[in-house]
């Protein structure tokens, strides 16, 4: 029976072991069950917390840009709600399937998809780049449905920003883009990583960003795993960007760069109470509402390759000799310097000076000529013979306290201020002691001496009202009281009448009188050379050796209330200048009128500035095909175009080694003289 | 003292003890199986009802074999398993991948989960023929563990860890039941504690390495495999006492959950039914489990007390590992939840144990009977 106890201790060990493993499973039960007590209900907490994070996705909502109104409250730069489309490159699987499978969904043609692949290539991972805005709904839907194959593609519904007269506020207003890497490092906010989001990249739009930009809405959405939405929770709206209303009068701003046609100029027309600009076109221009997806290679090398250089903002960074547009400014300064204005020189057609003789634009001679002749009828030998008298200084501060060499307190990125010579200035520049001719060149406003177009704007409004007008952008309901700047009643309406006569009188603008009755304008022409006699007539040749066409006016011309200046580059002498300021003044003061005579330009240049436009741009894309090089960055854009406007815009490395001879018939206009 | 009961025979002789949980284990699963497919039957919760009708069929019919047909049958049937699984390998090899399964048409046999009860099957019958006297011979181990080794090595070829572990944990269970002396087992601890990290460095697959790794740190790498741990206890955790509610769980609708309706549907039970939920299927495994062990003890011979014993342990095995893998106590290893998880093998796998339970139960039943 040994075999038995052994078979019975078998059964024994058998029941104490199945106890044995009947209690580890009941243990590890009890372990199981209080740990799940630990995790759903001590933890339950921070699970929950997890799970919402999981299922609620918070996205930010770009804000709408605040306005950029005119002075009567029109927008000039809105918002426009549109259909877009984004991609975030880091979720994107093959850049180049997707930018395909875009492209021809889109429509885009082939050097739109280059640029799309080189935008994608250099953003910054996790930073939308955007691929269209402003796209139909058809277009629109179909992305929407293409993407499961399309990883990285963000679809939505959004505002973009619209400029309602494209080219005409270009420069002014400048344009907005996707932030770049360097922007986000400089400011590293998520709200610069938003789709859609776009931030100011020139003119007013770069310098009052923070304040039109506005506070991002958020929108909680409930996703999958996979990223899809399934529904909305809850949505803030955005706070929009507070608006800024400027001095600018919108259709005046438009009808200016319309009527610069195909010239490459601009315009400044202030208001001479308070300074508020109330245009400042420069044309050709860009148009800032296709910048706003990225600047494209096609539209980029059709205006960098432009030589009337529709980049650059002429009116702050085009500096011209002012040519005799500074004589009025001059007679000021000899009345100041104790001049009798009735006292007359007699101009011969040249003055002698020692050994040299200094030639009058007008080689027979003017006779006897006083101030007032001397400005309407811009006799140079007056100006040389007096300023022998007074010697260069009081004119120099004279130039200085009318606005030329002033850096005006705006809200622009830069402003070129230009050059006022004097014995000082040449001494440090050149190291060389001040010569006769030096004299003879100022007075004309030629040789060293450079201004920009605002500032012979404000020195016609200073000259039309004796005050220290300073000009100013933002509008304001304030009226800013100007210091006087010292001159005479009686010599205040002296200059005033010659200027009027420039025009109305006896003068060399005779075609720039205004076509209103009870108006009349006032100005003074300006023709600036840009090479020597012996290069150029300064009326026909090669565009770039043609002289600059220039122009102030004041109008009404006895009780002034508007002034400005018109500028043409390249125009072949003041003739191209004062009709589009005998225009622009016409519309100020007679809208209809000013339009008729637009039109009919307008039908011999071939549309409004902005469908001239379009037509080149869809002409130089047919052209160019896809060999182009790709569009720089915005900010490098930016230095580009001031590196060239500086160039542009230098004092001559040599010391100027003579007088300019100016030219025998300072109105005339190339292409105008055949009319 | 059944005497007393005067029910028919048939009706008193069913396994209520065991069906009734089961089958209110089996309707909750296909409730939580209904919503992890959106609020649907298809496709997983009446194919999920649908097996467990079949293999209910198949476990009665077993429970009114003849023991001693099946305890003869131990060594034809694990030859044939042995023979299924070198089949699979080839099959794989051919094939050119690994593969575990054969398709039988209707559904994917995978051999190895029928070696979980054959293992405990063909162990019970050794034991029980090896005189008593021999339990502490070399035999009464160097025999099972052969008998454990074999199928395990082509198991871990195919390459699936999770079935190895089941089947050597099955076998050695029923070894401790049959009464090995206590010091190779403290022994074999001691050397397990030498040879797993050995195990870890050359016999682990590089994603089991990695499996192993994320367990004993989830939070190393959220996205990629600890995901599932992580996962697995946000929904746990966010289901707090009472769930969300039914249909209502973000981890398992949204496809936060890997895996929902498979290895994890405890946790999609748990977020939708809460910590209840969770004692209830706790509650019913108990009852299971209890009854098991139970129908082991009770069981007058020595085949029968092992055999219950090691099947009961072969379903602690699904359970224990699962849940805690799915709390995060274990690595994932990919097996799933009995009678909850949906998947044909595992239910069939585990109605197979439940049938050799109740075999062994109305064997006992009868003996009893003709001893009075």
């Amino acid at each position: 029976m040994v075999q038995s106890v052994t078979s019975n201790a078998l059964k024994q060990t058998f029941d104490r072991r199945s106890f044995v493993v009947g209690a580890v499973q009941g243990g590890i039960g009890l372990l199981l069950a209080a740990r799940m007590g630990y995790i759903a209900v001590a933890e339950n907490e921070r699970y929950t917390l997890e799970a919402e994070s999981n299922r609620v996705n918070l996205s930010l909502i770009p804000p709408r840009r605040g306005w950029i109104l005119d002075r009567n409250g029109s927008p000039l730069a809105s918002n426009r709600a549109d259909f877009r489309v984004d991609i975030i490159p880091e979720r994107v699987t093959n850049p180049e399937a997707t930018v395909g499978l875009l492209s021809d969904l889109l429509g885009f043609s082939e050097v739109e998809k280059l640029d799309l692949l080189e935008r994608l290539e250099g953003a910054r991972g996790f930073a939308a780049v955007p691929v269209a805005n402003g796209l139909d709904f058809e277009k629109f839907a179909a992305v929407s449905v293409r993407l499961p194959e399309l990883p990285g593609v963000i679809p939505q519904r959004g505002f973009s920003r619209f400029y309602p007269t494209g080219p005409a506020v270009g420069h002014l207003v400048g344009y907005v883009g996707a932030p770049s890497r360097e922007e986000y490092d400089a400011e590293p906010q998520p709200l610069l990583m938003t789709p859609g989001f776009k931030m100011g990249k020139d003119g007013l739009e770069q310098y009052f960003d923070l304040t039109l930009r506005g506070e991002p809405g958020a929108r909680r959405v409930e996703v999958t795993a996979s990223g899809r939405i399934v529904r909305d929770l809850e949505t803030r709206d955005d706070v929009q960007g507070q608006p800024i209303k400027l001095t600018i009068d919108g259709p005046l701003q438009d009808y200016a760069a319309r009527r610069l046609g195909l010239e490459s100029g601009s315009v400044v027309v202030m208001d001479c109470l308070t300074g508020d600009v109330l245009c400042m076109a420069s044309m050709p221009s860009f148009d800032p509402n296709s910048f706003s997806d990225g600047i494209g290679r096609v539209e980029y090398s059709m205006l960098s390759e432009n030589e009337r250089v529709p980049l650059r903002n002429k009116v702050l960074q085009g500096l011209y000799p002012p040519g005799s547009t500074v004589k009025p400014t001059v007679g000021m300064a000899l009345l100041g310097a104790g001049v009798d204005p009735d006292e007359t020189v007699f101009c011969g057609g040249g003055l002698q000076v020692g050994s040299r003789r200094f030639n009058c634009w007008n080689r027979r001679g003017h006779g006897q000529t006083n101030l007032a002749k001397a400005i309407y009828q811009s006799c140079d030998v007056y100006f040389y013979a007096m300023a022998q008298r007074t010697g260069i200084q009081p004119i120099a501060n004279a130039c200085r306290l009318y606005g030329m060499q002033e850096r005006f307190d705006l809200p622009v990125a830069n402003q070129f201020y230009g050059t006022v010579p004097d014995p000082a200035w040449k001494m440090e520049k050149y190291g060389q002691e001040w010569a006769a001719f030096d004299t003879v060149n100022a007075t004309i406003g030629q040789g060293y001496m450079l201004a920009n177009p605002l500032q012979l704007a404000v020195m016609a409004a200073r000259l039309a009202t004796s005050e220290k007008v300073n000009p100013r952008l933002i509008f304001s309901n304030e009226r800013p009281s100007f210091e006087s700047m010292g001159v005479s009643a009686e010599y205040k309406a002296y200059v005033r009448q010659a200027m009027s006569d420039v025009v109305n009188g006896p003068g060399t603008a005779g075609r720039a009188r205004l076509p209103i009755d009870d108006v009349l304008m006032a100005g003074k022409t300006g023709t600036a050379q840009v090479v020597g006699l012996n290069i150029s007539d300064g009326r026909s040749g090669p565009w770039r050796f043609r002289d600059h066409g220039l122009f102030i006016f004041f109008a009404p011309f006895d009780n002034p209330r508007y002034a400005g200046a018109v500028v043409i580059e390249h125009g072949g002498g003041s003739g191209a200048a004062y009709p589009v300021a005998r225009d622009v003044m016409t519309f100020m003061f007679d809208p209809q009128k000013g339009l008729d005579a637009l039109h009919a330009l307008e039908a011999g240049w071939g549309g409004t500035a902005q469908q001239r436009l379009d037509r080149q741009y869809a002409a130089y894309a047919q052209a160019a095909g896809v060999d182009l090089p790709p569009a720089p960055p915005p900010i490098t854009l930016a230095r580009q175009v001031d590196a060239e406007a500086r160039a542009a815009a230098d004092e001559p490395e040599e010391a100027a080694t003579d007088a300019v001879t100016p030219r025998e018939d300072p109105t005339a206009r190339s292409d105008e003289a055949t009319t | 003292m059944r005497g007393k009961i005067t029910l028919p025979a048939p009706i008193a002789e069913f396994p209520w003890r065991v069906v009734v949980p089961l089958t209110l284990l089996v309707l909750f699963g296909a409730a939580v199986l209904y919503s992890a497919a959106g609020g649907s039957m298809s496709p997983y919760a009446s194919s999920h009802l649908l097996r467990y009708v079949v293999a209910l069929g198949i476990a009665l019919s077993i429970s009114y074999l003849p023991i001693e047909l099946t305890k003869w049958g131990a060594i034809p049937g694990y030859i044939l398993i042995l023979l299924l699984l070198i089949a699979v390998e080839i099959m794989g090899q051919v094939n050119g991948g690994s593969q575990r399964w054969l398709n039988l048409g209707f559904m994917q046999l995978q051999p190895s989960e029928l070696m979980k009860p054959c293992i405990v099957l063909i162990l019970s019958a050794y034991f029980a023929n090896l005189p008593p006297a021999m339990i502490g011979s070399w035999k009464a181990l160097a025999v099972p563990g052969g008998i454990i080794a074999l199928p395990v090595a082509f198991v871990l070829l195919q390459p699936d860890l999770g079935t190895s572990l089941a089947i050597v944990f099955g076998g050695v269970v029923v070894m401790f039941f049959a009464g090995i002396p206590q010091k190779w087992f403290i022994g074999g601890g001691a050397a397990m504690v030498v040879i797993a990290p050995l195990a870890y460095f050359f016999g682990l697959q590089p994603y089991q390495q990695q499996r192993v790794l994320t367990f004993l740190n989830p939070e190393s790498d959220p996205q990629g495999t600890g995901y599932h741990i992580i996962q697995s206890k946000i929904a746990i955790g966010s289901g707090g006492i009472t769930g969300k509610g039914f249909g209502e769980g973000s981890q398992s609708q949204l496809n936060y959950l890997p895996e929902p309706h498979t290895d994890f549907v405890f946790a999609t039970m748990a977020e939708e039914w809460g910590m209840i939920g969770g004692l209830f299927v706790l509650l019913i495994f108990g009852i299971v489990l209890r009854w098991g062990l139970t129908v082991a003890r009770e069981a007058p011979d020595r085949f029968g007390s092992l055999l219950a014993g090691g099947l009961t342990a072969t379903i602690f095995f699904y359970v224990g590992v699962n849940l805690m893998m799915v709390m995060g106590f274990a690595p994932v290893v990919g097996i799933p939840l009995p009678w909850m998880s949906h998947g044909g093998s595992s239910m069939l796998t585990n109605m197979l144990c439940v049938g050799g339970i109740m075999l062994v139960e109305r064997s006992t039943r009868a003996q009893r009977k003709s001893n009075f």
